[in-house]
């Protein structure tokens, strides 16, 4: 019976070459995305792309400032009430809830999750934008933005916090209260810090969702091109401005498109290194208890 | 001030962390009741059969949107499930411990964090462009097919790890192949758990929305070969909330969208209860 050796070696190989895929759709992206780039880059300088703050595809205006902004805006936005608000939640499923109510709240926190972001973005556009209104300015607004993306991340905060408070051993909690400390003593002062590192990565990796996120985006920002002057003026995004404008443009146009997906390629690059490079020191910080 | 007492200090943090557990459930039942309440009352027989009829008005039903669904997901799984699942057999089986395998690790999870509107305008570029696919539900579906394919491989390789050794000992000791181990033994075994991971991909390509507004164009015709485009559900509930302005349509779309989600959600725990039941006793 050779055939069964060669089907055994051909599996390996194959399986393996499946297995590089990934690796292949990795520089794919990053080498068309660069290369396509390049022609905007060329035309209106590199600095002057990220630096610039006038963004129009009519008038080849290429400055990618506004957007940048706009991103990280909503994105520090979000955090700011989400963090302490998905810490929260992610306590109360690992430390407080009794399991009925856990096992109400987990899934309820999971099908959160998975909401497709543009019923996020409906709700936003009917709710949340005409009671922006209320207070002034067209009610399409960084505001806006960053309370639509503060209830699409806190899954992702609360479902990796949860994990990591659940990972503390249980004989850091006893020896806690043995010592008289309170419940909120012991989270507080010991379970909270031996957890930093997977909170620390659930923060990031909320923040890379929040970057990457379009669709709910340009249903509630407003789309213009202009660095936002308060929090009810409108704004854009680097991902929400590549959907908006990729279907109609070409030539340089779209080149410029490419720039932009570049830049927010290695911004998430950055972040979400950060994140591995957090959660594999906390791995090994565990292993050491 | 004075400072509080530890007592009191417990009190206030329970008050708080039961508190934001409520407000994260509010959110949950704000989004959904509302969508429900809007978008119910517009969901009828008609609604579900009947095309969407284009235009600004943006009115008609949603049957070719669901066929499109359909259609481009089932194509998107076709391929993906081979190439994820035959991924996960080499990281779980195979894999050595060396630079190549930490390379497809770190290249694995650095794709799972990209944005899905970099890896829609990078199909753009190279299916829609480069390869002349126009925009078409064959563009959409490889590009689905990049997006989801670290997702699969992370949780088939899970389900694989699973699978406990003595299974796979006791095949080779009766001198089978390494393959024929993981054809017979260790993949069946796992099958629960690489469902689960499917199940999900399911989930999230039907709520997906960026990559395929730039990848699909959006029509609103029923497909008739790959190379038509389309809307899937999401895409038709963005056209009309923006595009056509018809809200209730748009919430009408949702309640299904919602239903599909809460509906792969349901199937993915209560397969994945199983398939860990399952390994706990084979253990």
């Amino acid at each position: 019976m050779r055939f069964r050796y060669l089907i055994d070696r051909t599996s390996k190989v194959v399986v393996l070459v499946f297995a590089l895929l990934a690796l292949v759709i990795l520089a794919a992206i990053a080498a068309y995305n660069l290369k396509a780039a390049l022609p905007a880059f060329r035309q209106a300088g590199v600095l002057h792309m990220l630096f610039g703050t006038e963004w129009s595809l009519t008038n080849k205006e290429f400055g990618l400032l506004p957007m940048i902004l706009g991103s990280l805006m909503v994105t520090a936005g979000a955090l700011i009430f989400a963090v302490p608000l998905g810490v929260a939640c992610a306590i109360l499923l690992a430390e407080v809830a009794p399991t009925r109510v856990r096992q109400f709240l987990r899934p309820a926190v999971d099908l959160l999750a998975g909401i497709p972001s543009v019923v996020f973005g409906l709700v936003g556009l009917v709710i949340i934008v005409p009671f922006i209104r209320d207070f002034g300015g067209p009610g399409y607004s960084l505001a806006a933005g960053i309370i639509v993306l503060t209830v699409m991340i806190l899954p992702t905060i609360v479902s990796i916090s949860e994990d990591s408070i659940r990972a503390v051993p249980k004989s850091y909690r006893e020896g806690a209260l043995a010592l008289g400390a309170t419940q909120w003593q012991t989270i507080w002062r010991v379970l909270l810090p031996s957890a930093r590192s997977g909170i620390m990565a659930s923060v990031v990796l909320g923040m890379g969702r929040a970057i990457g996120e379009a669709m709910a985006m340009i249903m509630v920002l407003g789309n213009s091109p202009v660095i936002p002057k308060s929090l009810l003026s409108p704004a854009s995004t680097m991902a929400g401005t590549i959907a908006a404008d990729a279907p109609e443009a070409s030539g340089v146009q779209r080149s410029a498109l490419f720039a932009i997906s570049v830049v927010l390629f290695l911004l998430i690059i950055i972040i979400n290194g950060i994140a591995l490079v957090i959660l594999r020191r906390g791995s090994r910080a565990q292993n050491v208890c | 001030m004075p400072r509080m007492s530890a007592k009191s200090t417990q009190k206030l943090a329970m008050a708080g962390i039961w508190g934001a557990g409520a407000i994260a459930v509010l959110f949950l039942l704000l989004i959904i009741g509302y969508v429900l309440v809007r978008g119910l009352s517009h969901i009828s027989w008609s609604f579900l059969t009947t095309a969407p009829s284009g235009g600004l008005a943006g009115g008609g039903g949603i049957s070719t949107v669901i066929v499109t669904t359909f259609y481009l997901v089932g194509f998107a799984m076709v391929i993906l499930v081979p190439l994820g699942v035959g991924a996960a057999i080499y990281l779980a089986e195979y894999a050595p411990d060396n630079r190549l395998t930490r390379l497809i690790r770190f290249g694995t999870e650095v794709l799972a964090g990209v944005p899905s509107i970099v890896f829609g305008i990078f199909g753009f570029a190279l299916f829609v462009i480069a390869l002349n696919f126009r925009f078409s539900i064959l563009a959409g579906a490889l590009t689905l097919v990049c997006l989801l394919l670290p997702i699969l491989i992370r949780t088939s390789e899970e389900a694989l790890r699973a699978v406990p050794r003595a299974h796979r000992e006791a095949a080779l000791a009766l001198g089978a192949t390494k393959w024929q181990t993981i054809w017979r033994v260790t993949l069946p075994a796992a099958i629960p758990g690489i469902a689960t991971g499917v199940i999900l991909c399911i989930g999230r390509a039907v709520g997906e929305t960026a990559s395929l507004y730039v990848t699909m164009g959006g029509s609103p015709a029923m497909p008739t070969s790959l190379f038509s485009g389309g809307r899937t559900l999401s895409l038709h509930l963005f056209y009309l909330a923006t595009v056509t302005n018809n809200i209730s349509g748009a919430f009408a779309t949702g309640v299904i969208l919602i239903m599909v989600i809460v509906g792969t959600n349901a199937i993915t725990n209560w397969l994945s209860q199983r398939f860990r039941a399952r390994m706990m006793v084979g253990a």
